[in-house]
């Protein structure tokens, strides 16, 4: 460090040393570090326990330097059930993807959401499904081409996109439900916030607390990272809206 | 007056996604395009080592945790 | 001496894993299994343990690994459709090493067939299941009072091996009252140091995981589990026997038909056949060589398997006896139970 500074940011410890493996600008790493960060601020390392899901982070284990439990495809809600059932004073936390969390985990999503299960979603909305080479996702837009709607998504043939906050916001279990993104400085700094207050509910046992991201996914999209954020702006974000679709009462709070 | 900062980009986790470069209000980061890490990728460097205003934008975009940011002493906190 | 109740199968079996320390249950109804959620639920309020109904047994087998893997004794019950449906579960908690309790109340099938009690799913707890090479324990009860037993036994050995055990039960045994002697309540204390419960400063953090990329990582991580299949074969095989010591005709059978199997070697016995059953109690391990002595034995003129299913367990039989002396086959499918002179029937056709 050079003399008269101060250091104001490094990376935290509550990532491992392990470099981590995502593709060039993807949004997964910027919500692992997100992530541990608030874990590190709250000081809830020795509390935590995670549960990483099939998909692009189906790594997230050898990143986040926690407790975690890998899920088979789906079920990282049903998981984080039984781990948050049996340990109710640790903070729990099932990080998944849109094919994960929204097409074959539909029902172990919603069922958690309605129990009001006590943990923290962490939801990757990319668009599409990334590790198996970019496929349609349920939250494809439509239009959208990718290697199973090559044509671009059909609404005809398979639907709109599911919207996953606006459909657990609906559960009356359901404390907290934030869409974020992480496209800019400004939006990045909103996105752990979000992550800060989920964590900080989940503490107050106000029930289920769910963050959305609306992600990118450069390679999947065949984009350039700079190229992902502008789809971003000009795409997804007028159909999927950065906002807070429920939050505790103050009284609670 | 702006603050004072510098950072420091760990070159062996950058993967030159390019979003501190476009997230930097003064201009002061760039891809170093004439080298590579280990990886065979491009990095991101502190080019204009004045300017840097220890805003922290890089830091929290940075995906892979790559940046660390110091600041010069005796000025206001900017937030996180 | 312990409790004695006259009790349903199912029954007994939740409160065997109440006394057993349950500290977890996770399920979803299915007839004939039902009894046990239902009894778990009622007596929750008095008890420290959590019952939760899933939604599908493809969420309650996913929390059980949640809730396995955080250190905690779990059950779940089931009967045949669901069982199929917890099988991608059971293949992870294999890979992960998570010790949970199982009780399939086996019905007939295929497909959604009937609620009638059946062994039909012999193969399907036997030889893995799911996808991958794995086993599961798999203890075969035959009485209301092993349907307690086992629920011990199970628990105990899940810890012991870090896998998952099943209790191959049937919807007769799971529905039929008999007396029940249960055990006293053990203080469970789990020493499970691998559970996530939350990464302390003095450990490096834990992880559950079946995902294993590397090709050599994925071997390694298969022979260490063979290993402690080896390890499991050795010691945990169990079986019982009923006038096998001059037998000449040695019956073969599991369960609720091993019943039927003991009254028809008293009624061929009054008729001057020397017959004698040969119970496993344990179906994986299975009791190969113990079977193989007898088929070494001179006096030993031939096996017959006695099932509910169209011939499943025999394959092991024939395994056992190696083709060293004839093994019959005879069974009923559908929910249908033999009766004894049935067996009997069989044996004189063979002997013809």
């Amino acid at each position: 460090m050079k003399k008269g500074y101060k250091l104001i940011y490094k990376r935290p410890q509550t990532l491992t040393k392990t470099r981590i493996n995502y593709c060039p600008g993807c949004f997964h790493s910027t919500m692992h570090k997100l992530l541990m960060e608030v874990v590190e601020e709250m000081g809830i390392q020795e509390k935590t326990v995670g549960v990483c899901p099939v998909g692009c982070s189906v790594f997230a284990y050898n990143y986040m330097n926690v407790d975690m439990q890998e899920a088979a495809h789906g079920r990282a809600a049903a998981v984080a059930t039984g781990i948050k059932r049996m340990l109710p004073d640790r903070y729990v936390f099932s990080y998944q993807g849109d094919g994960d969390l929204a097409a074959i985990g539909t029902a172990e999503t919603l069922h958690a959401c309605n129990r009001g299960e006590n943990f923290t979603f962490v939801f990757i909305n990319n668009g599409i499904y990334g590790m198996t080479g970019g496929q349609m996702a349920p939250t494809t837009l439509e239009g959208q081409k990718t290697t199973t709607s090559p044509y671009g998504r059909d609404p005809e043939k398979i639907g709109l996109p599911l919207k996953m906050a606006e459909i657990v916001s609906q559960f009356e279990r359901v404390a907290y439900v934030e869409r974020v993104s992480c496209n800019t400085p400004a939006n990045t700094r909103k996105a752990k916030k979000a992550l800060r207050n989920a964590f900080e509910y989940q503490g107050k046992k106000l029930g289920t607390t769910f963050i959305e991201v609306a992600s990118n996914c450069p390679s999947g999209w065949k984009m350039t990272p700079e190229q992902s954020l502008k789809w971003l702006e000009e795409r997804v974000f007028p159909y999927y809206p950065l906002k807070v679709f429920k939050k505790p009462d103050k009284k609670e709070v | 007056m702006p603050a004072k900062g510098y950072v420091e980009i760990d070159i062996e986790r950058c993967k030159g996604c390019d979003l501190c470069v476009l997230s930097c209000p003064t201009d002061c980061l760039a891809l170093n395009i004439s080298d590579t890490n280990s990886y065979g990728l491009y990095y991101a460097y502190l080019k204009e080592e004045d300017d840097c205003i220890a805003c922290m934008n890089c830091s929290v975009i940075c995906p892979d945790a790559a940046i660390t940011v110091y600041k010069k002493e005796d000025q206001p906190k900017q937030r996180s | 001496m312990g409790e004695i109740r006259l009790m349903k199968g199912n029954e007994a079996l939740g409160e065997a894993a109440i006394r057993a320390g349950l500290q977890g249950y996770f399920g979803y109804p299915i007839t004939p299994q039902s009894e046990v959620m239902e009894y778990l639920a009622q007596q929750e309020p008095h008890h420290n343990y959590v019952f939760l109904q899933a939604e599908s047994e493809v969420a309650a087998v996913n929390m059980m690994y949640g809730a396995g893997g955080a250190g905690a004794r779990v059950l779940t019950t089931t009967s045949s459709p669901g069982f199929s449906l917890m099988q991608e579960g059971i293949s992870y908690i294999a890979c992960a090493e998570i010790p949970c309790l199982f009780c399939n109340v086996v019905r007939g099938g295929p497909g959604l067939g009937t609620i009638q009690p059946s062994q039909s799913d012999y193969f399907q707890s036997t030889k893995g299941g799911g996808h991958g090479d794995y086993h599961t324990i798999v203890l075969a009860p035959n009485s209301v009072q092993e349907m307690v037993d086992f629920v011990y036994l199970g628990f105990n050995l899940a810890d012991k091996y870090r896998t998952p055990v099943t209790i191959l039960s049937d919807g007769a045994i799971g529905q039929m009252m008999e007396k029940v002697e249960l055990p006293d309540p053990v203080e469970y204390k789990p020493d499970k140091p691998w559970a996530t419960t939350g990464k302390t400063k003095d450990r490096e953090r834990n992880i559950l995981t079946s995902l294993y990329i590397q090709s050599e990582d994925m071997e390694k991580k298969n022979q260490k589990l063979q290993k402690k299949y080896e390890k499991i074969k050795q010691n945990e095989i169990r079986f019982d026997e009923y006038k096998t010591e001059d037998a000449e005709i040695i019956i073969v059978s599991f369960g609720l038909s091993s019943r039927v199997s003991r009254k028809s070697v008293d009624i061929g016995r009054a008729q001057g056949m020397k017959i004698g059953l040969f119970r496993p109690q344990t179906v994986w391990p299975f009791p190969y060589e113990k079977l193989r002595e007898y088929a070494d034995k001179d006096r030993v003129k031939f096996f017959i398997s006695i099932e509910m299913n169209a011939g499943q367990m025999v394959e092991d039989v024939k395994l056992a006896v190696c083709g060293k002396k004839p093994v019959h086959f005879y069974g009923r499918m559908g929910g249908i139970v033999p009766d004894s002179y049935e067996v009997i029937e069989q044996i004189k056709k063979i002997k013809e």
